[in-house]
């Protein structure tokens, strides 16, 4: 655990509901609810789920531009669950946020200087050249022309708004960026040009992502390690392609059976899984596991004890009590249900990590933690 | 571009010069150049700008203008009065000295009182307008960003002041209020008097275009990227928010001004403006009904109030136009 940048344990974010004069709480909408992941230093973690699952809530949490409600994040050896706005300054420089929608998260009354010189600004950091030349710098590593500066952001298109966003986010050398959602509003041409830079950026920059996503293609070619979230929990945490190749949660399954193919002849092979039903609200989810109300597997225990997040496999978290792909020894971990903590898991995990490409080695050993 | 293809073996010269001018040209327009752009086609909202501008121009150098005729605003021109009709003696009294005639009874010069007139009209006008914009936006700004409680507050606020009987208030303000107050005498504190109640009592219309602004704003991306960057509540304010709320404040600000014009004629024309015998539009208005078989004496000061509330919304619509093409 001693190399993760950032660590987040069983973190909650709970949006109350109120009624009448008096704002009495009637209910709480749980966007996330005791979400447990590392993120190790240079990887890059893929955060995946359908709307509403709580994956932008999460990205927002670690960022601190809302308070969680519960749980603990540390990064790079600080606690900032519920650190003040005035502490947290200094430490904003290394956890930066890429935001979505490249046409809402530009000032359209400040140029492109004024935007990408605004941490500067507002960190109050002195270059050595001077603001402009660092500026002009960055608009050139991320592949704008520096002669740029002085244009507004409605002189550009869609993808090159969004490589303003990313200079702004790499102006003070962060260590971490959170990338909620990079290239969802951008044409799919344009997506891999961006992807692709974050990609060249990290090489260059040795930058730690944690990309918000819900194309599991784009999740697919930039991360190291998937997280799939369904409900504000984690239900599978894996790396790319053990996930990719031998999903264990069947929601996982799911949402891969849903990537469409290009290819008709080989779309017919394949078996499509089609869940029913829609997402149940937050405001009231289904107790024990959130999956079954919709799983095809569900049995009695599934609506009863909830299924902790186990190691199945090496560096292969799951939360259920019927994963498929499982390893053989894997029901060993099942009837284990709940002796394992959170916290062990997690440390499951990291081993998990500090070994990659073990794979089929180390199948099994981490039910023994 | 078809000189390297006449002469391919010839060095390039125009070539990397167009090139470099092109790069000297990168120079962004701002949405405000782009505005300034597109207000200049719009053929009616520059003929109420050049209105505008007249007027105020008027207001400014009115002594001078008057001076050049050699009159005064309230000097009595008794000797050209009829003593039997009260009228002047041919009829309107228009004659090179007098632009716009006499009044009736006492002989003054009408051109000389509307041009004197227009100063204390769009002087009100202005620092109403001014006082209104002032409290609206701070007031507006700082319901939108904060929300909860001090939204709530301050929206109720509104309600309040925008249920209140202004010109009741107006009138018995103007009642109790003696010549002297505050330090101030005579015409200044009138205006002063006129300035408050006007300015005060308009801010809710400014507050609620801009809270409803701010609300919307405070939700966008750069918002929170500034936040997650580590701003402050001034700088989001100041650097991110209020850049995008000159265009309405603005807007609003030169459709207010006309009405705050009509709402001082009203004031004056009802005697609780200020009084006689400095000339305002209003007051000449309400003099002249007395005289409505003599009608010029009622038809220039209502021309000057026509003019201005008319040149000054003209200007504001194409200013919307332009800043807001959207909104159409």
């Amino acid at each position: 655990m001693t190399d993760s940048l950032l660590s987040v344990q069983n973190l909650q974010k709970h949006f109350p509901i109120t009624k009448g004069m008096l704002k009495r709480q009637v209910g709480a909408v749980k966007a996330v609810d005791g979400v447990s992941f590392d993120v190790v230093k240079g990887e890059t973690l893929g955060l995946v789920g359908e709307s509403g699952c709580g994956k932008t809530t999460t990205g927002r949490l670690i960022t601190r531009l809302i308070e969680p409600t519960g749980g603990k994040i540390v990064f790079d050896g600080h606690d900032i669950t519920h650190m003040s706005q005035g502490r947290i300054r200094p430490l904003r420089r290394d956890i930066q946020m890429i935001f979505q929608d490249p046409y809402s998260s530009l000032n359209p009354r400040h140029t492109v200087g004024a935007i990408v010189g605004a941490p500067f600004r507002i960190q109050g950091v002195q270059t050595e050249q001077g603001t402009k030349k660092a500026v002009q710098e960055i608009l050139e590593l991320v592949g704008l022309n520096p002669e740029h500066y002085n244009r507004y952001p409605h002189e550009f298109s869609g993808g090159q708004r969004q490589r303003i966003g990313i200079a702004r986010t790499l102006a003070l050398k962060p260590k971490l960026i959170i990338a909620d959602e990079p290239v969802s509003a951008l044409d799919v041409s344009i997506q891999a040009q961006v992807v692709n830079l974050l990609e060249d950026l990290q090489n260059e920059l040795d930058l730690t992502y944690v990309v918000i996503a819900h194309d599991l293609s784009v999740v697919r070619h930039i991360s190291d390690r998937v997280a799939v979230m369904y409900l504000g929990k984690i239900v599978e945490l894996a790396d790319r392609k053990s996930l990719y190749e031998s999903p264990m949660h069947p929601y996982t399954n799911a949402l891969l059976s849903a990537v469409p193919i290009p290819d008709p002849k080989r779309r017919k092979d394949r078996e499509r899984i089609r869940l029913q039903g829609d997402v149940p609200s937050p405001l009231n989810p289904p107790p024990a596991c959130r999956f079954h109300t919709r799983c095809w597997k569900a049995q009695e225990i599934c609506s009863q004890v909830e299924p902790p997040l186990l190691a199945l496999a090496t560096g292969h978290q799951v939360a259920c009590h019927f994963p498929e792909n499982a390893p053989a020894s894997g029901d060993v971990a099942v009837t284990g249900a709940g002796a394992v903590t959170a916290e062990g898991a997690l440390q499951a995990g990291g081993a998990g990590d500090a070994a990659p490409g073990e794979g089929p080695a180390g199948k099994g050993t981490a039910s023994a933690s | 571009m078809t000189a390297p293809l006449d002469a391919p073996d010839k060095p390039v010269d125009p070539a990397p010069a167009a090139a470099g001018a092109g790069a000297a040209a990168i120079q962004g327009r701002s949405l405000g150049q782009i505005a300034w752009m597109r207000l200049k086609r719009d053929k009616v909202a520059i003929a109420g700008a050049l209105v505008v501008i007249f007027l105020i121009l008027v207001a400014v150098f009115a002594p001078l203008i008057v001076g050049a005729f050699g009159q005064d605003p309230t000097q009595f021109n008794s000797d050209l009065i009829d003593p039997s009709t009260m009228a002047p003696k041919d009829g309107t009294g228009i004659s090179p000295a007098h632009l716009f005639g006499l009044e009736p009874l006492n002989g003054r010069d009408i051109f000389s009182r509307v041009v004197y007139g227009a100063r204390i009209s769009l002087l009100i006008a202005f620092l109403a307008t001014l006082l209104s914009v002032a409290i609206g936006t701070l007031l507006g700004v700082t319901a939108g960003y904060f929300g909860g409680l001090v939204d709530s507050i301050i929206s109720k606020t509104m309600d309040v002041f925008l249920a209140f009987p202004l010109l009741v208030f107006a009138i018995a303000l103007a009642g109790i209020v003696p010549d002297e107050a505050f330090g101030l005498t005579g015409d200044t504190l009138r205006v002063a008097l006129l300035v408050f109640v006007i300015g005060f009592f308009n801010w809710p219309y400014i507050g609620r275009i801009v809270r409803g602004q701010t609300l919307s704003l405070r939700e966008r991306e750069f918002v929170d990227a500034a936040r997650s960057l580590g701003a402050r509540g001034p700088y989001i304010i100041f650097r991110e928010m209020l850049p995008n709320l000159v265009a309405p404040i603005l807007i609003y600000s030169t459709l207010l001004i006309p009405s705050n014009v009509l709402f001082e004629a009203a004031l004056s024309f009802l005697g609780v403006g200020v009084r006689p015998p400095t000339p305002t539009w209003g007051g000449m208005l309400s003099d002249a009904v007395r005289f409505y078989t003599i009608p010029h004496f009622m038809f220039f000061p209502g021309m000057a109030i026509f003019v201005t509330v008319l040149a000054f919304n003209l200007f504001g619509d194409g200013l919307r136009d332009a800043l807001d093409p959207k909104a159409r």
